[in-house]
């Protein structure tokens, strides 16, 4: 108990490191994979072509490999950012590819004549997604993307050995101020507990409100 | 024979892989003209009604609606389409929205209408096919006649200048199907210019102006009602109306 009570503030700006890191990640990672879920419904050829090369690429490759391409590949074309944000980018990007899939699912499970009769009043490819497959095919894709989400909390974990400050990495500073390491890791995996029950939870709402009714 | 011609098909060939569906079909359908379409199963009849607003691409010949060829799939289609109202055998209803937000979704987003407006005219539209009571029901509440006139509410809410039925009575149960006809009787009487692909033979009867015979993608006759029925030209249709007609 000593652990958590005298190194407070170094879990607690793990803790928020790894909160931030989720949280912007998962953002970044719902947009990239709602557009590229639309890329690969899309009429045009070519978009859907990107689409999946995008999902290819980024579902193939491991995520620590992902990190070194990012962390130490766009410096050298010139992009300096802080860390941080180079790990908000590597994240978001590797569980976008994983959210189009799970969105591209759900659209998959909207029956063809939805599609069909919104595009036989007249409306556009962007109006018939977003009026009346998406908000259908979104009931049932609400557990798929929280399982993903969860994944990424978890995934957040690698930044730390890019020294960007989250809660895995405070096991360090721990174990030289000479901590036991059993009792740092289980405070630790508390805090990856509260995030990713967090996570559920939420999910379990969007699913009770918004989830097909059976 | 069509004073004003708002369908057009000229030489139109569809192939599914090698399976030839449409075969040379030219048809021309005049403003205000109710145009029935039967033949057997696979003859191409439902294809047929859905390239005329491109749901299904067609491989060669021409399509046009009022004087326009149909455009390549963008927004030039869709506001084509807008015009084209479309009755599916599944309804096809959206199934997350309540009956009035069916009807009046894209009166609202494609004609930009005020959504009070649209909500106005949509209750007028369910009313006159029976369901005014029903607007705030979902689909899946409501029977599937009920279900087919909402659709056909729907599609007139875009105030479209011709009608696409596709089987619109197939999926129906027995007592439900005289609803649905009603219906599309109503409208054939006040002037729309309707394609209907059916089974029904007494409704060919009773509303077409023409019969389009159609077996294995071919337009085999293509005549007025009390001639294709009292007197069928080729043997496939004598088969047909054979089979048909005997129960």
């Amino acid at each position: 108990m000593d652990v958590l009570t005298d190194n407070f503030s170094t879990f607690g700006k793990g803790f928020v490191g790894t909160v931030e890191l989720t949280v912007y990640a998962s953002i970044l990672a719902l947009v990239l994979g709602f557009v590229m879920a639309s890329f690969r419904v899309a009429p045009v050829g070519s978009f859907r072509a990107f689409g999946t090369a995008w999902v290819t690429v980024l579902r193939n490759t491991p995520l620590t490999l992902l990190f070194f391409a990012v962390l130490l590949g766009l410096p050298r074309f010139g992009l300096v950012l802080p860390f941080k944000v180079f790990a908000v980018i590597a994240l978001g990007c590797y569980t976008s590819a994983f959210i189009c899939e799970a969105l591209r699912s759900g659209i998959n499970t909207v029956p063809r004549g939805q599609g069909e009769a919104a595009r036989s009043l007249g409306m556009t490819f962007g109006q018939t997604l977003s009026t009346v497959v998406l908000p259908q095919a979104f009931r049932s894709v609400i557990p798929p993307v929280g399982s993903t989400l969860i994944a990424l909390a978890k995934n957040s974990a690698i930044a730390g050995a890019f020294s960007v400050t989250e809660l895995l990495g405070t096991y360090k500073t721990l174990s030289e101020l000479g901590y036991n390491i059993i009792w740092t890791f289980v405070w630790i995996a508390v805090g990856y507990l509260i995030i990713t029950l967090a996570i559920s939870a939420v999910f379990n709402v969007l699913e009770k409100r918004w989830g097909v009714a059976r | 024979m069509a004073v004003d011609p708002l369908i057009e098909l000229r030489d139109v060939n569809k192939y599914y892989g090698k399976l030839h569906v449409l075969q040379d079909i030219n048809l021309t359908v005049g403003k205000g003209e109710v145009v029935v379409v039967i033949g057997p199963s696979g003859s191409g009849k439902s294809t047929l009604c859905r390239t005329i607003n491109r749901l299904e691409t067609i491989q060669s010949g021409a399509i046009a609606l009022d004087g326009q060829p149909l455009p390549e799939e963008g927004r030039a289609l869709a506001t084509l389409r807008a015009d084209v109202g479309m009755v599916f055998q599944s309804f096809n209803l959206f199934a997350h929205k309540t009956v009035l937000q069916n009807v009046s979704l894209a009166p609202v987003k494609v004609r930009g209408r005020k959504k009070d407006d649209a909500e106005r005219r949509s209750r007028e539209l369910l009313d006159r096919v029976g369901l005014a009571t029903q607007a705030d029901k979902y689909p899946a509440q409501l029977s599937g006649g009920q279900q087919q006139r909402v659709a056909i509410a729907r599609a007139l809410a875009m105030e479209p200048k011709v009608m696409l039925f596709d089987e619109p009575t197939s999926a129906l149960d027995p007592e439900m199907i005289n609803e649905v006809l009603e219906v599309m009787q109503g409208l054939a009487r006040d002037g729309m210019t309707m394609v209907v692909v059916t089974h029904e033979m007494g409704f060919a009867r009773s509303a077409a102006n023409r019969v389009v015979f159609m077996a294995d993608g071919r337009i085999v006759e293509d005549r007025a009602p009390e001639d294709f029925f009292g007197n069928p030209e080729s043997d496939r249709a004598k088969d047909f109306l054979s089979k048909i007609l005997k129960h």
